[in-house]
């Protein structure tokens, strides 16, 4: 089974990821089991998928995070998309859906992103971190990486409280 | 100046284990090229046309004698033994090996220097004037909030990977030497009429291919919500920067795309989801910030006397008295001074210094500016706290060590980025013309009958050089492999912040002392008394200097 970063350990993986589709997204077919959908075929059949536990929604990152907005509250399972690892929309997707759309469920990066990156991806509520199958060599770096930093200036989903609030005085 | 706690060395001892640890995965071939480019750059790393090149930061231009000391240490023993300043007030090294910059990063981290952010699509070092502090005109010292700005950006998780780098100026005086209209944030620091600090905020400013002076978004953001402001609009600009084609990502574009009321408002609409939010600035944090800016120990002195003493000096000695006018300024308290050590002689590539020249530059600090210096825009250096009673001492060991030419401010004291020299980007040499021109204006009678001279040259479109906002600019360009540069004239980056106007086709390097000596003899013969070179071209526009230039020989 393909294998993944999660909470700072290397686990299985057990979403699969569906392709944004051709056609129209309303008539997709979304396979059976745990699912992670894309934001339009969210949006167009949220009425039948709401029904379900397993459907997780991923966001590309020309998609703002307010576009599935509070919807996110619901899903288990809520992806950012790396098209490119240098393309930053995705820092600021992963933010606002942690902290302005309440989502608390598991938040992954899909994609091509770097483990580099992943200290920082935390920072930003980010908790796996999905390479993709040929890429899983740097799942081990990933999970050093995740603690490149342990004390931060700025507040963010991992610790609200910026640095200056909590220098003793 | 500013003193690391133990949170700021764990914070930047982390650092340099992990662009080790970076360094390593790339050397090892698990991190490709393309991968490992942006993280090399967000530690300053560059790889130019002859080697590899570091930019160290100068957190606001503000440097002690240890860091100095150090310099010189690092340049001796990594470079080649000299380190140029740049037009941002950082230092860069042109020699290293990449092998040795993490060790390099480790003894900068013994003096609390870093090359944290000095490049890479992600917000730099945060600049100002290099008078803050002893400026007779400002109304607060910006520094602290420059740090409060270099802690909030310092490995900002979320704004780390942004359409293209991002650059913040901050100026808290009436005539702007920090040029802030020509980055992408820039603050004035105001008092409105209840009296209370804030800022005034310009956005979109910028050089390169297309260059924009800022528009302000609004007029004045209380001191509290400086972080919560400038968080709001790195968040709209990440979301909605343009990402296809690195010229048009700077948010410079965007502000233009939007218009500056939209842009205003839609930071407005972000704004009100962080405003009052944890990263509002508690009162004790600013206090925090100012207490390390406090005023040095200065002595109680008598300035008239002071300033006697000095005329008497300047009246013996005409060289002394030449580097007085030019190179110093004045300064908050009395019997004090500010001075300008010029990195512009004539055939010295502008900017550049020496470890040797470092060292001199650090016991100069000590024994006469309280240990402390600061790095300009214009890239020269300065001491800021000298007692006017040791001036003249002071002068003497300038020049001994060549960086009393007292050239501040003036047509010598040019502005010039590396060029083909150095720079893989170029599309001319840049230095050579600096130094022909500066041939042409060894006169120093000559050069102080023309004044305060803004003349900045860069080697490509890229503007590192500045040369959009010099008074004259010169900007190398390239025709069918065959170096030209091409003039333009009225730039300002000041308050009345203006972009040259091109004059006409552009010439060869043999041609530009001559070119830039047919403007100056337009202006000599066109100025009213005591007008500035700026005020007449704008007086004229730049059809006469134009005629004169391309006048066919008769
Ligand atoms: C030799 C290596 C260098 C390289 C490869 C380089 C590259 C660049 C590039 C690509 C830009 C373009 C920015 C844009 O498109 O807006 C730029 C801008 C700039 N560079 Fe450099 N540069 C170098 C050296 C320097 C030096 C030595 C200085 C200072 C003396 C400097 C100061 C600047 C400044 C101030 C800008 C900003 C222009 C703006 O406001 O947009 N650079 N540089
Ligand atoms: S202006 Fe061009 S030539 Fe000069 S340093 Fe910048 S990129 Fe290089």
């Amino acid at each position: 089974m393909p294998k993944l970063v999660k909470d700072g350990a290397i686990v299985d993986n057990e979403w699969t990821l569906m392709a944004k589709p051709e056609g129209e997204a309303s008539e997709a077919s979304v396979p059976a089991g745990k699912v992670i959908v894309p934001l339009s075929v969210w949006l167009a059949r949220k009425d039948a998928l709401t029904a379900r536990d397993d459907i997780g929604v991923w966001l590309d990152t020309d998609e703002t995070a307010d576009q599935l907005g509070e919807d996110a509250r619901r899903l288990p399972l809520v992806a950012v998309h790396f098209p490119a690892f240098a393309d930053g929309r995705a820092f600021t997707n992963a933010r606002l859906l942690r902290e302005r759309f309440g989502f608390t469920g598991e938040l992954r990066a899909v994609g091509y992103f770097l483990a580099e990156q992943a200290c920082y991806l935390r920072r930003c509520g980010v908790n796996a971190f999905d390479f993709g199958a040929d890429r899983e060599q740097h799942l081990q770096a990933t999970v050093d990486a995740l603690d490149d930093f342990t004390e931060y200036y700025q507040a963010s989903v991992d610790q609200p409280l910026p640095l200056f609030r909590r220098r003793p005085s | 100046m500013y003193i690391y706690d133990e949170y700021d060395r764990r914070i930047q001892g982390q650092r340099v284990t992990q662009f080790r640890a970076q360094m390593e995965r790339y050397l090892d071939g698990q991190l490709e090229e393309a991968e490992f480019l942006p993280l090399r750059l967000q530690n300053g790393l560059y790889v130019q046309r002859l080697a590899p090149m570091l930019r160290i930061c100068v957190p606001y231009g503000l440097m002690n004698s240890r860091q100095l000391r150090k310099m010189a240490h690092i340049t001796r023993t990594y470079d080649k033994g000299y380190c140029h300043i740049s037009t941002r007030q950082n230092i860069q090294l042109n020699w290293p090996q990449l092998e040795e910059v993490p060790d390099i990063l480790e003894e900068l981290l013994e003096v609390e220097m870093h090359c944290n952010q000095t490049s890479g699509n992600c917000i730099r070092n945060t600049t100002t004037d290099q008078f803050a502090g002893v400026a007779t005109d400002e109304l607060v010292d910006p520094r602290p909030y420059c740090e409060l700005i270099r802690q909030w950006s310092t490995f900002h998780p979320e704004f780390a990977f942004l359409p293209r780098k991002f650059k913040i100026a901050v100026s808290a005086t009436q005539e702007d030497r920090a040029a802030i209209r020509v980055h992408d944030i820039g603050l004035q620091i105001v008092r409105n009429d209840a009296g209370d600090l804030g800022f005034s905020v310009f956005v979109g400013g910028g050089l390169g291919r297309t260059p924009v002076i800022g528009s302000l978004i609004n007029e004045f953001v209380p001191e509290q919500h400086l972080l919560t402001y400038l968080e709001a609009i790195l968040r709209i600009y990440n979301q909605f920067g343009r990402r296809d084609n690195k010229f048009k990502a700077r948010i410079k574009i965007l502000v233009r795309a939007m218009t500056p009321e939209v842009f205003a408002e839609k930071v407005e609409q972000e704004w009100q989801h962080l405003r009052d939010g944890s990263a509002t600035l508690t009162q004790a944090e600013i206090d925090r910030a100012h207490s390390y800016f406090t005023e040095p120990a200065y002595e109680p002195l008598d300035d008239a006397a002071a300033q006697a003493e000095l005329d008497r000096l300047a009246g013996d000695n005409k060289a002394f008295s030449n580097w007085l006018k030019r190179n110093v300024r004045d300064h908050k308290k009395p019997g004090y001074a500010a001075v300008n050590l010029s990195l512009k002689p004539t055939g010295i590539a502008p900017g550049d210094i020496t470890d040797r020249q470092l060292e001199i530059i650090a016991d100069l600090a000590d024994d006469f500016s309280f240990g402390e210096v600061r790095t300009t825009h214009e890239q020269n250096m300065v001491l800021a706290d000298v007692r006017k009673s040791d001036l003249f001492d002071l002068w003497q060991k300038a020049k001994a060590a060549g960086f009393a030419t007292p050239n501040i401010g003036t047509l010598t004291d040019i502005i010039c980025c590396p060029g083909g020299d150095f720079c893989s980007l170029a599309n001319a040499k840049s230095i050579p013309i600096a130094e022909a021109i500066q041939r042409q204006f060894e006169d120093l009678d000559y050069l102080y009958d023309l004044g305060d001279i803004d003349l900045n040259i860069s080697g490509c479109m890229n503007a590192c050089g500045h040369h959009h906002v010099g008074h004259i600019g010169i900007l190398g360009v390239d025709k069918k492999g065959e170096e030209f540069y091409q003039v333009t004239l009225g730039g300002n980056s000041s308050n009345d912040a203006s972009l040259g106007k091109v004059i006409g086709p552009s010439f060869t390097a043999e041609d530009m002392p001559s070119v830039v000596q047919k403007i100056i003899d337009v202006y000599v013969e066109q100025r009213t008394e005591e007008e500035p070179f700026i005020d007449t071209v704008n007086r004229l526009g730049i059809a006469p200097f134009k005629e004169r230039v391309y006048a066919k020989a008769s």
